[in-house]
């Protein structure tokens, strides 16, 4: 189906989950704390969350802080990476095109590009 | 310089290969800093539940715990060492011709790409590299579809923060690591439908057995393999070699895979295509070193079969002074060779005798560590076939979605065909990322399609980039504050302060 995080209960690890929530897109999602933002998006179903300059979906790909497939705008601040930022109880997640990111490229007919969900 | 006062040495990365550092180099009397940009330390392969999870049992998920462990006490417990986790060195300043000595360190602290970040330089007397490697990933059509993983990410999510990509997982690629990663999604239980090996058994077989006495040394490395072998026994997933997935489908996600026999080459055997269900695709072709930090020290590389690597010494010098580089960087050879080369980069930066019988020993274990990454070179080739799965369109630079086609077209156009050029025209390169995903590739596919061996470009080009990390105008604009235990430096040299 989609990424999923291991039940607490059958987790080799014994973990103590300790619950937060943040919102993306004014929706909230749940986590546990110790999560990144990218764990947090992705157990709670969502496998993509940006968009590429033709409007394709991205998420994760790294996982490790190289790709830059999964940057999110933070309570304002953009181009977070996902998969290293920890995800903090409240945190607002606000989603990002390619557009948007940091040196927009131009478009192909010269418009600036807009932002989409 | 022959004074005894402690030298400091700053180590990049607390890796196998950089913890191992800061521990001999503390043992060796010298003043540690040890930075890494994550919360804690142990790298890639070590990496830590979160503090926050509070878990019983975080050696459940960690091959040789115990060990790391103590070592990690150890180290950050040492009061001659200063550990700062979160902290990213974002830039190296080299110092001017007639200075001597290692670059200035810029360092930025606190959450990754946060606004708040603090800014700092640190001058010390020796500079250890050991910032590691990340999956290399060769383009299919497809691999932009989200649910495609490189294998890294699954390990680093099942390990780092227990969360699976997917319920039926297809593992592909070349290389031990699909085995760990299997591994992995297995124990946090994910069905995974087949490992595939796209070397022919012929290759893999040749790789492995070839001076077997050579393998018994490394022989830690073997018994986890088959550790993993047998996890993947118990749970009836087929290790297929000469099989590669080479299209991911789906309706803006991965829904299928598709999957053909390979020639030892890497060309696709026509009529072998397999399609299977899947909600996620983990894919590692074999692992590239961040060349950043050392290209920005100025560090030459050597060119070996796998790519560009850190040229090292015997000691594990670079060719800049002052600066030691270990780990992944120097060679893709898997834990313990990492930490066997900190252990000796440690040592000698840390001004240990390099005569001493100790490091006598963890030389000769760091060169069984060189010649298992031989013999992984050997046994994991990248096929020269591979560009036959491509489809013109075909994405090749994921940030910027340059296609196959375009990338052939600049190529072959005369007015385009320095890469430089092309990458201005194709934008292949040039985005968020800075060519980190698609660098090697781009410059490989170039070369062969303008028959122009990369017109002078170097082939470390890529890397070859002012800022090794993202860093915002504000945290630019701030004055560096001096850091926690770095107050007076010993020698008269700048410290902490602009
Ligand atoms: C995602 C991933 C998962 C892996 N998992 C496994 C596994 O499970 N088993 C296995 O055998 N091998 C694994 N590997 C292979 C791994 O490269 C080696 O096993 C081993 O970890 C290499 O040790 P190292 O010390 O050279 O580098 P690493 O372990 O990669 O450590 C490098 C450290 O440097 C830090 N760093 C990098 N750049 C900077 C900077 N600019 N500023 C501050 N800090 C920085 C990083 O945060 C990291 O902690 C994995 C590799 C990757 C990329
Ligand atoms: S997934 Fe690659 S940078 Fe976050």
């Amino acid at each position: 189906m989609s990424p999923r995080r291991v039940p607490a209960g059958s987790d080799a690890t014994g973990r103590r989950d300790r619950p937060l929530r943040i919102t993306v897109d004014g929706e909230p999602a749940d986590g546990i704390a110790g999560q990144s933002l990218a764990g947090v998006l992705l157990a709670a179903g969502r496998l993509a969350w940006r968009r590429g300059p033709s409007g394709a979906a991205r998420g994760v790909f790294c996982g490790i802080g190289v790709c830059f497939d999964c940057l999110v705008t933070v309570n304002a601040e953009r181009d977070v990476r996902a998969c290293r930022r920890r995800a903090q109880d409240g945190d607002e997640v606000t989603t990002q095109s390619r557009h948007t990111d940091r040196n927009p490229p131009p478009t192909a007919d010269g418009t600036p590009g807009t932002e989409e969900r | 310089m022959t004074t005894r006062v402690p030298r400091h040495v700053a180590v990049v990365g607390a890796g196998p290969a950089g913890l191992a550092a800061a521990d001999a180099a503390l043992g060796a009397g010298a003043r540690v800093t040890l930075i890494d940009s994550a919360e804690q330390p142990g790298g890639q392969y070590h990496r830590m539940l979160p503090d926050a999870y509070d878990a019983a049992h975080p050696e459940r998920l960690q091959h040789g715990w115990h060990a790391f462990d103590r070592r990690r006490r150890r180290v950050l417990a040492h009061p001659h060492c200063t550990w700062l986790p979160e902290t990213t060195v974002w830039a190296l300043e080299r110092p001017a011709p007639e200075e001597t000595g290692p670059p200035r360190l810029h360092l930025l602290r606190g959450p990754a790409d946060g606004a708040g970040r603090t800014r700092h330089t640190l001058d010390p007397d020796a500079l250890l590299l050991a910032v590691g490697a990340h999956d290399r990933v060769l383009p299919f059509p497809g691999w932009e579809l989200p649910g495609v993983f490189t294998a890294g990410a699954a390990q680093a999510l099942a390990k780092g923060e227990r969360v699976v990509v997917g319920d039926h997982v297809t593992v592909a690629g070349s290389g031990p690591f699909l085995l760990p990663v299997a591994a992995a999604l297995l124990e946090a239980g994910s069905r995974v439908s087949a490992v595939l090996e796209a070397n022919p058994p012929s290759t893999v077989a040749r790789g492995w057995s070839r001076r077997p006495w050579e393998l018994a040394a490394q022989a830690g490395k073997t018994g986890e393999l088959a550790i993993y072998t047998s996890a993947l026994l118990r749970h009836r997933v087929p290790y297929r070699t000469g099989r590669t997935v080479i299209e991911a489908r789906g309706d803006g996600r991965v829904e299928e895979v598709v999957s053909a026999r390979l020639r030892p080459d890497w060309s696709v055997v026509p009529g072998s295509e397999h399609t299977t269900a899947a909600d996620a695709l983990c894919v590692t072709h074999g692992f590239s070193p961040q060349l950043e930090l050392p290209l920005a020290a100025g560090c030459a590389l050597r060119t070996t079969a796998a790519g560009p690597f850190v040229d090292t010494d015997d000691d594990q010098r670079t060719s800049r002074p002052e600066v030691y580089a270990a780990g992944e960087i120097t060679g893709i050879a898997g834990a313990p060779a990492a930490r066997a080369e900190g252990a000796v980069a440690g040592w000698i930066a840390g001004g240990g005798d390099p005569a001493a019988p100790a490091v006598r020993r963890l030389r000769r274990s760091r060169d069984q560590g060189r010649a298992f990454a031989e013999r992984l070179a050997r046994a994991h080739p990248i096929g020269a076939a591979w560009p036959g799965w491509l489809r013109p369109e075909t994405v090749i630079c994921r940030c910027e979605e340059t296609d196959y086609a375009s990338l052939c077209r600049a190529a072959c156009d005369p007015a385009g065909a320095s890469p430089r050029v092309a990458k201005l025209a194709t934008r292949a390169g040039l985005g968020p990322c800075q060519a980190r995903v698609c660098g090697p590739t781009v410059a490989e596919l170039h070369t062969r399609l303008s028959g122009d061996p990369a017109d002078g470009l170097p082939v470390a080009g890529p890397h070859r980039r002012p800022i090794a990390q993202p860093i915002r105008l504000g945290e630019l604009a701030a004055p560096p504050e001096p850091l926690p235990h770095h107050a007076p430096r010993t020698p008269p040299k700048k410290e902490s302060s602009s």
